[in-house]
């Protein structure tokens, strides 16, 4: 993968997922260590380029390049800063000027990581693009279910919420069915986007019948601002049809496990006293988060075989 | 060169049904002769051999952004576009800075137009004042002043009330009103077809539903008005029932599609090329079986580009960011070429929807090479193959989906009045 773009899990095969995987397993030692760095990518320049704010994010890739000794560095521009002035391709032109090695980006707009990966010589990795894709998310919620249940192949998941407007939910869909799992969605008719069913998944509108068998219960979060009132009645209605907690959590297998990207919106999509206590495993998607993309900083900008060309 | 004549090309002239291999003897800008082995004395000749020769095209939806947006495009280098990919005529839409709302601007694209275009212009004034879509515009002035129809294309007139008014006062001056439909709550932030594709790209959806609802909508109004109705860029596949029904009716409805709507679907989003997102969105291949099967039975009347250039740096940036439109005049031809090369349209009557039936809809001169009127020609090679590059080209802007792509069917040639504008091998010629 050395010098390739992550986009999006649509594009990868499966053998590039498990590669990605197995190599995040072994980065995990890492940070159980007292010294939590290696010189792997010692002289190489990360650059955090985030449109869009997302502190959980851009600290875990900042973390796992730092462990990698790599120097990181955050180009944080909000929407203010998006003026007229500087087109995008303008940004990542500059930015392409000072050459980077591996460019993390994300941004509201699906498509952005594209166009600026066409612009840029260094590899891009998307680090979420509007509704489109979000590809390491998955790739950490592939590694933790892994580490939970020890296969994916033949696992049912249940993706919950708002399905329409979720990069997690695209990326997660395209992960576990290439590895073999069955992929349910959930949610009001107004969260399900056109013809989701063409990307190999069982849309549901009950949450009993998501549930019914499920090994894996993925909530997504809700952008209540946004969409209550227009596309759902109200926080109230939504989590009393589509909120979890232990009573609705029966109908799921006995030993599911329950997953959310966070942040949490506490008492709607989960209730507050699942989202702390197993079996919900959030903390432990975050703490495979740094160790998947610091796999994934070291499959991309590592160089061994570069050297060996050499 | 007063007298030319054009010799041995297939002369495809459909206001006449005439297809057949003949000369076209042009002399003071008139069409002087159409027959076999005309004698070629004291005349420039031109070798057609092999080619079409067809009345030139004509385009009633273009965006030639003067006055105001000069930086996109203007009326010199519009013309210019224009005579190179075989038009003679065209339309030009009213949302240019300040709107064609006022007589004043329509006479002032026609004296620009008059002294920089190589083609012939003709100015469509705004339906409602500011394109704002509440205050009717002055249509009685406005058509005396040049004005060929009225549109708030760009913009959508929302007020069924208002519309409906539009529709009734335009009877008095007897010209169509042109209608983008798109009702825009249901388009809502939509920025391309919403369906499968949309989907997975996770771009906001523009659902077929808001075209077909404003289509519906008026064409109820034009049979309550007895108004002339064109519908521009029609996309979506349902739109063909309902504008097939209101012919069947005898309502005076029109429709128009675009090169780029018969021929791409949304598909070509996927790599978020902002050179693909336009209003209506591209469609899925459904719509475009449907929308090229009713383009050939003469359900949708003709062929307009859309033609919208865009500064480069205006669409570097975010899909949903980008202004809509893509430029189409140099490539209009050889793109719907395809549908004569796919058995599905004849020659004649692809001609005919590029010249005759857009000049009936809207009463100008053109769309005929009969004796006498004006020498508005086009040559083309229906099998010459070419690369459109847009920095090579005549449009000051380069939005376009084909931008280095081999395209087959190639202007060869193009006269306006007589007068040899634009010939391949030497690129626009005017003096």
């Amino acid at each position: 993968m050395i010098g390739q773009d992550l986009l999006g899990i649509e594009k990868l095969d499966r053998e590039q997922i498990e590669l990605i995987l197995e190599t995040a397993e072994r980065m995990q030692e890492i940070g159980t260590r007292d010294v939590k760095k290696v010189p792997t990518l010692r002289g190489r320049t990360i650059v955090n380029l985030f449109f869009e704010s997302s502190t959980r994010t851009q600290t875990s890739f900042e973390i796992a390049g730092k462990r990698l000794a790599a120097d990181v560095v955050n180009f944080s521009t909000g929407a203010s800063s998006l003026s007229k002035a500087e087109s995008l391709l303008d940004t990542a032109k500059t930015l392409d000027a000072m050459d980077p090695d591996v460019v993390i980006v994300r941004h509201r707009v699906a498509g952005v990581p594209q166009r600026i990966a066409d612009e840029l010589k260094a590899p891009v990795i998307n680090a979420g693009d509007g509704a489109h894709e979000h590809p390491t998310q998955a790739l950490l919620d592939m590694l933790t279910v892994r580490q939970e249940k020890g296969r994916i192949e033949g696992l049912t998941v249940a993706i919950i919420g708002d399905i329409a407007h979720s990069r997690v939910a695209r990326s997660n869909i395209y992960g576990f069915t290439k590895l073999g799992a069955e992929v349910r969605v959930a949610g009001p008719p107004t969260l399900l986007p056109v013809g989701i069913e063409s990307l190999g998944v069982k849309a549901f509108t009950s949450l009993r019948e998501v549930l019914d068998g499920a090994d894996v219960v993925m909530a997504l979060r809700i952008q209540l601002e946004r969409l209550a009132g227009a596309l759902f009645p109200s926080v109230r209605e939504y989590s009393a049809v589509f909120g979890l907690d232990r009573a609705k959590l029966r109908f799921a297998r006995p030993d599911a496990i329950v997953m959310h990207p966070g942040p949490v919106n506490r008492g709607v999509e989960l209730s507050n006293e699942l989202t702390d206590h197993r079996p919900s495993v959030i903390l432990d998607q975050v703490r495979n988060g740094v160790a998947l993309r610091m796999a994934l900083l070291y499959l991309i900008a590592g160089r061994p075989s570069a050297l060996h060309r050499e | 060169m007063s007298r030319v004549l054009i010799r041995g090309g297939r002369v495809l002239d459909p206001s006449v049904d005439h297809d057949g291999v003949a000369d076209v003897l042009i002399d003071g800008g008139l069409i002087a002769a159409v027959g076999r082995d005309l004698p070629a004395t004291d005349c420039e000749i031109v070798e057609a051999s092999g080619h079409w020769v067809a009345p030139g095209f004509v385009d009633v939806h273009t965006h030639l952004r003067e006055p105001g947006q000069e930086y996109k495009e203007d009326l010199a280098s519009g013309g210019r576009a224009a005579v190179a990919g075989g038009f003679t005529s065209l339309a030009c839409m009213a949302n240019t800075r300040p709107v064609n709302d006022d007589p004043s601007v329509t006479k002032y694209i026609l004296d620009r137009a008059a002294k920089d275009s190589p083609a012939r212009i003709h100015p469509i004034a705004a339906a409602t004042r500011g394109l704002k879509g509440e205050v009717m515009t002055e249509m009685v002035a406005l058509r005396e002043a040049g004005a060929i129809g009225f549109s708030d294309d760009g913009e959508v007139i929302m007020d069924a009330a208002v519309m409906r008014h539009v529709l009734e006062y335009s009877t008095l001056v007897g010209v169509p009103v042109i209608v983008h439909a798109e009702d825009c709550g249901l388009r809502c932030d939509g920025v391309m077809n919403e369906g499968i594709v949309s989907t997975r790209l996770g771009l906001p959806g523009n659902p077929v539903e808001a075209e077909e609802i404003h289509i519906a909508r008026d064409i109820r109004l034009a049979r309550m008005t007895g108004a002339r109705l064109h519908i521009a860029h029609v996309s979506a596949g349902g739109s063909v029932e309902l504008i097939r029904r209101a012919k069947e009716e005898g309502l005076q409805v029109t429709a128009e599609v675009t090169p780029h709507h018969l021929t791409l679907t949304d598909e070509a989003n996927s790599g978020f090329d902002t050179s693909t997102k336009m209003a209506p969105p591209l469609r899925t291949a459904r719509d475009v079986a449907l929308v090229r099967r009713a383009l050939a039975e003469g359900v949708i009347d003709c062929v307009a580009t859309d033609h919208a250039p865009h500064a480069v740096y205006e669409k570097d940036v975010e899909f949903t960011a980008a202004p809509c439109g893509v430029t189409g005049l140099e490539t209009a031809f050889a793109v719907v070429m395809d549908l004569v090369r796919c058995g599905e349209i004849s020659p004649l009557e692809l001609m005919r929807r590029m010249s005759t039936s857009p000049v009936r809809i809207f009463a100008i001169p053109g769309g005929t090479l009969v004796v006498r009127s004006p020498a508005d020609v086009v040559i083309v090679d229906p099998a010459g193959e070419w690369v459109y590059e847009p920095g090579d080209g005549f449009s000051k802007s380069r939005n376009s989906p084909w931008a280095g792509h081999t395209l087959t069917g190639r202007v060869m040639a193009t006269f306006v009045g007589g007068r040899l504008v634009y010939q391949a091998r030497r690129g626009v010629v005017v003096q």
